[in-house]
Formats: C-alpha cells, sequence, structure tokens
C-alpha cells in the first residue's frame, strides 16, 4: 500500500490556505473590506478553508490507521 | 497566495503514480475526476456568460442534457466501453467499425481540442488583460509561451490527479464570490426583480430569466430563442448525450475505475455534484446580469453593442473580493486554464501523433522521430489554438462557439454510437459514411442560417443565403446539432442496409448490446445497483426543473 491517498494533498493545501487566509484578515487594513460588503471575507472564508482541509487530513489519517481486531 | 497554489502543485506533480493502478480508488474521486475533466474555467466562465446572456434557462444544460446522458452513459454505456478492449473512443470505433471510421473520428476529435484550447487561450488572456492590465494580443502571446513551456516539461503526467484539487480549488474559491454576491443583491427576490428589468429591457414577459420552461412555448418569448422540442432533442438528446457519451476526455475517466460496477456508478456519482453546480456558475452570471442592468455599466460594452458576457465572473472576481480571497479566486481560474489548455493540447499531440501521422502517413519509424513530430504537433497546437483565441474573440460568450464545435463533432458522433452499440448490422461504411454526412449536413445548415443580428461570416451563413434566422447563436447550435444527428442517422442506415457486415458476431462480443452478456447484479442490495442510483438522478433532476420551472 505504498498509494498517496489524494485527501492528504488536498487537506494540506487547504489547511494552509485557511491558514495564510486567518493571518492575513487580522493583520490587513479594514479598509479593504469595504468592497465585500464590510465583512472580513479573508478571516471568515479563512476558517471554512482550514476547517475543510483539516476534515480531509483527518479523514486521511483515520484511513491509515490498522483496523481494530474483530 | 499564487506562489503557494504554484508550489503546492509541483509536489503534487511528483507523486504520479497514484492513479495509474487505479484499484483502491474510492468512489467519490473517481465521481469527482468524472466531472472534474469538464470542470474547467471554460465551464466557469461560459455557463456564467450563459446565465447572464441567457438566464437560468442554462440550467437545461445541467438538468436536461448532462444528467439523463450521465445516467445514459453509466447504465447502457459503460459496459461496452469498459467490457471492450478498447483503451479510447476512437479505439472503441476501430473495434466496432474499420480503420477509416476511427481515422475520421481522430480528425474531428482533433480540430475538436484545437478550439477548445483555443476558447481557454482568449478567457485567460481576456482575464490578463482585465486584472493585470496587459494588452490582449501581448496576453495571447505570453499564455502560448506558457503553456509551451509546461508541456515540454512534463506538466501533464498526473492529469486526473490534479483536476481532483482543481475541483475543490474552484468550488472552494468561487462560493464566496456568490454569497457575496446575492447577499449584496439582496438574496433570491433581490435577484427576481433586478432580472425583471433585464428581462423588461430585452423585450420579454418579467420572468424570461428566472423561469428555465415556461416562456418556452414559442421561440421568440424566451432570451435563449428556442421552444421546448428544439431544447429536448437538440440540446438534451443530441448534443448532451454526445458530449457526455464519445468524448473520450470525460468517458476515460471512468475506464480508469476498479470494476465493472465501479465504473458504471462513477458518472451516475458524478451526477450529483454536477446536478448542483449551477448554483456555482451560472447564478454568478445572473448576479453580473442584474447588476449591470440596474447599477449601470456593470459589463464592458463590446464591439457588437452587447455586453461582453463572458467578463461575468472576472468582473464579478474584481468587484466582490478583497486582496486575499482574490488571489485563491485568481489562482483556481489560472489554474484550471492552463491544465485545460494543456489537457487539450496534449489530447491533439498525441491522437495527430499516433492515431494519423503513425497510422496512415508515417508507420514504421522510430521512437525518435514520433517524439519529435510530436513536439512539433505540440507547436502546432498551439499556434492553431492562437487563431481559435482569436475567433473567440468574435464571440460575446464561449460557450456559444464551444457548444457549436460540440453540435459539430458530437452530434453526429452520437448517432453513429448508438447504432453501433444497439444495432449489430450496422456497418464499417455505413458509420463512416453516416459520420461523414453528419459533419457535412452540419457545415450545411450553419452555412444556410444565421442568428438574429449577425451578418454572414464566423456565425454562419457563409454560404450566401441564409434560409433561416434564429433568435440566438444557441438556438442555432441546437438545431445545428439536431440535423446534424439526424444526417448521420439515416445515412448510417441506408449505407449499412446496402453493405455487406465484415465483423462476425464473435468478433462483435463484448461490442454490441445484444451479443453482450447481462451484468448479474442481483446479489448487490438494490440500493447499491447502478439503476437504483440512476433512477435517483433523475427524480431529483426532475424536482429541480419543477422547482425552477
Amino acid at each position: 500500500m505504498m498509494q498517496l491517498d489524494l485527501r492528504i494533498p488536498i487537506g494540506g493545501m487547504f489547511t494552509i490556505f485557511g491558514f495564510v487566509l486567518i493571518v492575513y484578515g487580522l493583520v490587513s487594513d479594514p479598509a479593504i473590506y469595504q468592497r465585500s460588503l464590510g465583512i472580513n471575507v479573508n478571516l471568515w472564508w479563512g476558517l471554512v478553508l482550514l476547517v475543510f482541509g483539516l476534515a480531509m487530513l483527518a479523514l486521511a489519517y483515520r484511513a491509515t490507521r490498522p483496523k481494530p481486531p474483530v | 497566495m499564487l506562489g503557494i497554489g504554484w508550489a503546492l502543485r509541483r509536489f503534487v506533480r511528483s507523486s504520479e503514480d497514484f492513479f495509474l493502478s487505479g484499484r483502491s480508488i474510492p468512489a467519490w474521486i473517481a465521481g469527482l475526476a468524472f466531472i472534474s475533466a469538464n470542470l474547467g474555467a471554460q465551464e466557469v466562465i461560459g455557463m456564467a456568460a450563459s446565465g447572464a446572456k441567457y438566464g437560468i434557462m442554462t440550467s437545461h444544460f445541467y438538468w436536461v442534457g448532462a444528467m439523463p446522458a450521465m445516467v445514459f452513459v453509466g447504465l447502457f454505456m459503460m459496459p461496452f466501453y469498459y467490457g471492450s478492449r478498447a483503451r479510447s473512443v476512437p479505439e472503441y470505433l476501430k473495434l466496432r467499425f474499420d480503420e477509416k471510421t476511427r481515422g475520421l473520428n481522430a480528425i474531428t476529435f482533433a480540430i475538436m481540442t484545437v478550439f477548445s484550447s483555443g476558447i481557454s487561450m482568449y478567457a485567460l488572456a481576456k482575464l490578463l488583460e482585465l486584472v493585470l492590465g496587459w494588452n490582449f494580443h501581448a496576453s495571447i502571446v505570453v499564455t502560448g509561451v506558457i503553456v509551451l513551456a509546461y508541456i515540454f516539461l512534463g506538466g501533464l503526467r498526473s492529469a486526473i490527479y490534479n483536476e481532483v484539487l482543481q475541483f475543490f480549488l474552484i468550488v472552494l474559491g468561487f462560493l464566496p464570490l456568490v454569497l457575496l454576491g446575492l447577499k449584496d443583491i439582496g438574496g433570491w427576490e433581490g435577484l427576481t426583480s433586478k432580472l425583471t428589468v433585464v428581462a423588461t429591457n430585452a423585450g420579454f414577459e418579467p420572468g424570461a430569466w428566472t423561469h428555465s420552461w415556461q416562456y418556452t412555448g414559442a421561440p421568440t418569448s424566451n432570451p435563449m430563442g428556442i421552444e421546448w422540442f428544439g431544447l429536448i432533442m437538440g440540446l438534451g438528446f443530441a448534443m448532451s448525450f454526445g458530449y457526455w457519451c464519445t468524448d473520450f476526455l470525460v468517458v476515460q475517466r471512468a475506464m480508469a475505475a476498479g470494476s465493472m460496477t465501479a465504473a458504471r456508478r462513477t458518472p451516475l456519482i458524478a451526477a450529483w455534484p454536477k446536478m448542483f453546480m449551477p448554483l456555482l456558475v451560472i447564478l454568478p452570471g445572473m448576479l453580473a446580469i442584474g447588476l449591470h442592468a440596474t447599477r449601470g455599466g456593470f459589463l464592458p460594452i463590446g464591439s457588437d453593442g452587447h455586453p461582453n458576457y463572458n467578463l461575468a465572473i472576472p468582473m464579478l472576481l474584481a468587484h466582490y473580493l478583497p486582496t486575499g480571497l482574490l488571489g485563491l479566486g485568481l489562482t483556481a481560474l489560472m489554474a484550471s486554464f492552463m491544465s485545460g489548455m494543456a489537457g487539450n493540447v496534449t489530447a491533439f499531440n498525441t491522437v495527430w501523433t499516433y492515431d494519423i501521422y503513425q497510422t496512415y502517413i508515417r508507420p514504421g519509424q522510430t521512437d525518435r522521430h514520433y517524439l519529435r513530430v510530436g513536439h512539433g504537433a505540440t507547436v502546432f497546437g498551439i499556434l492553431a489554438s492562437v487563431v481559435a483565441a482569436y475567433a473567440a474573440t468574435r464571440f460575446n460568450n464561449i460557450n456559444d462557439i464551444l457548444q457549436l464545435v460540440f453540435s459539430f463533432v458530437n452530434g453526429p458522433l452520437f448517432a453513429t454510437f448508438l447504432l453501433g452499440m444497439f444495432w449489430k448490422r450496422s456497418t464499417g461504411h455505413g458509420a463512416f459514411c453516416g459520420l461523414l454526412t453528419g459533419t457535412i449536413t452540419a457545415a450545411l445548415h450553419y452555412g444556410l442560417t444565421l442568428p438574429q443580428g449577425a451578418g454572414p461570416g464566423i456565425h454562419g451563413g457563409f454560404l450566401g443565403t441564409a434560409l433561416h434566422i434564429y433568435p440566438s447563436e444557441m438556438a442555432l447550435n441546437f438545431w445545428t446539432a439536431i440535423f446534424a444527428w439526424t444526417g448521420c442517422f439515416i445515412t448510417t442506415i441506408v449505407v449499412s442496409l446496402l453493405t455487406r457486415r465484415t465483423k462476425t458476431d464473435e468478433e462483435l462480443r463484448g461490442l454490441v448490446y445484444s451479443l453482450t452478456p447481462r451484468i448479474d447484479e442481483g446479489h448487490m442490495p438494490w440500493y447499491k445497483r447502478p439503476v437504483t442510483l440512476g433512477i435517483a438522478v433523475l427524480v431529483v433532476s426532475a424536482i429541480l426543473n419543477v422547482i425552477f420551472w
């Protein structure tokens, strides 16, 4: 079983994207959110991406654990 | 943000052996790969453009077109694709009919890939022009050079793998855009009231942009300019079945599945996310045109005096997304354009070098020779794409030109497959003549009719006299497909009856319905059988049709 589970790169990619967006959302100038109706979309969507990415990684991790003996 | 996307893509590409074995691919990946093969930037830009130009009737591409076609390919056609020894769609034609039918298909397929890649090139260049402020011509050149480098550096070895990643990138990159746009316009009610203005301005009933069936009694009463018959037969039957059943980029994804049942289930699973794609790709187009009509000049006006609908998504991106999230949206678009183009150029290269050059022009040369020819074909493919990209600039909706190409290629091909798979009497000569007649019929129809408001030339009518004027480009495409399908169907039957069968029953086993043993799925629980899944897909699409009636 040397196959790479596709959920790992997907999860990894979105975890990083989410993390970067959250940090950027926290430090950025609030003025740039005028166009997005005053919502800090970087922060909020970053959170969504982070949760999605971590969920993918968790699913991939669960699949690698040996099944408990019956 | 762009940099991270790029770096990750490189990392991902190095693990290329993932998909080849095809053993333990979870069903959801095979399904996503199946729709990812066509959920490119082309679909995002093209369907949004259609949403703006034709309103919610664009959803017929999904709920009347793709859904029944995907159920059909899963239930009825996959057994032959998967069960035959064929590795590609042209190869199936060779096994079922003969060498010349495959050759003809290879040529039309090669032409189609060039158009496809050219349309992506146009859209990408337009995006660069808009976002980075580059000159359009310079953008085309830059795009061509980048794609060339991408292919020569071997960027496409794990296409399927990348496509699934891009699927998520596109969905998660565009969802915030849709949510923000909807919130801004005041939800579905706000959108409906704005689109009432759009419809009345264009001279239609107020609900013409928000009802998918109600105004299809006559072609003149809806923006797409098509009545229910042309819609169901042209878009639903000839074009969509043709596309989903015979386009080998798509079908090949299902062939990679682990077993016959898995292969049949692939399109049926793929149908679920596909069904809700209109939310992500058509809705933004409707938002853009609503904003355009009520807030003044949201979309730039093209040289033909109409808004350039292709820019619906790029304009929304620039309008709503701040630095940061904007990067994610642009990464999603560009990555998808690049790989879409590279995929098509690579397919062109393969078909030209192996299916045409090696088979008919210079057989028996060394591998090095074919490799050089392949490189030449790649360069040629990109140059031809540039020409196609300039052709695309003449259309204010890239979906119009894309479907035009499909009506020429997939419309007749579907008739050939239908007869090939379900009528064992159809012969190689019949299939070849039928395919040729179908394509010629399409050309004649296209040459003798025009969409409203267009002069003879690239939009049709190049044969001098226009015998009929259609209300829209899309209506012309649908009828081209109907004519092409009918021409191919009738000719194949007539010529088959006049010629002798060259393949025995034994040779056709596994390739024709009546000569292939039925698959026994009685041992599976009922809810896991492909038939159950297929029926469920059809029922839910019917419900969606009723909701947006």
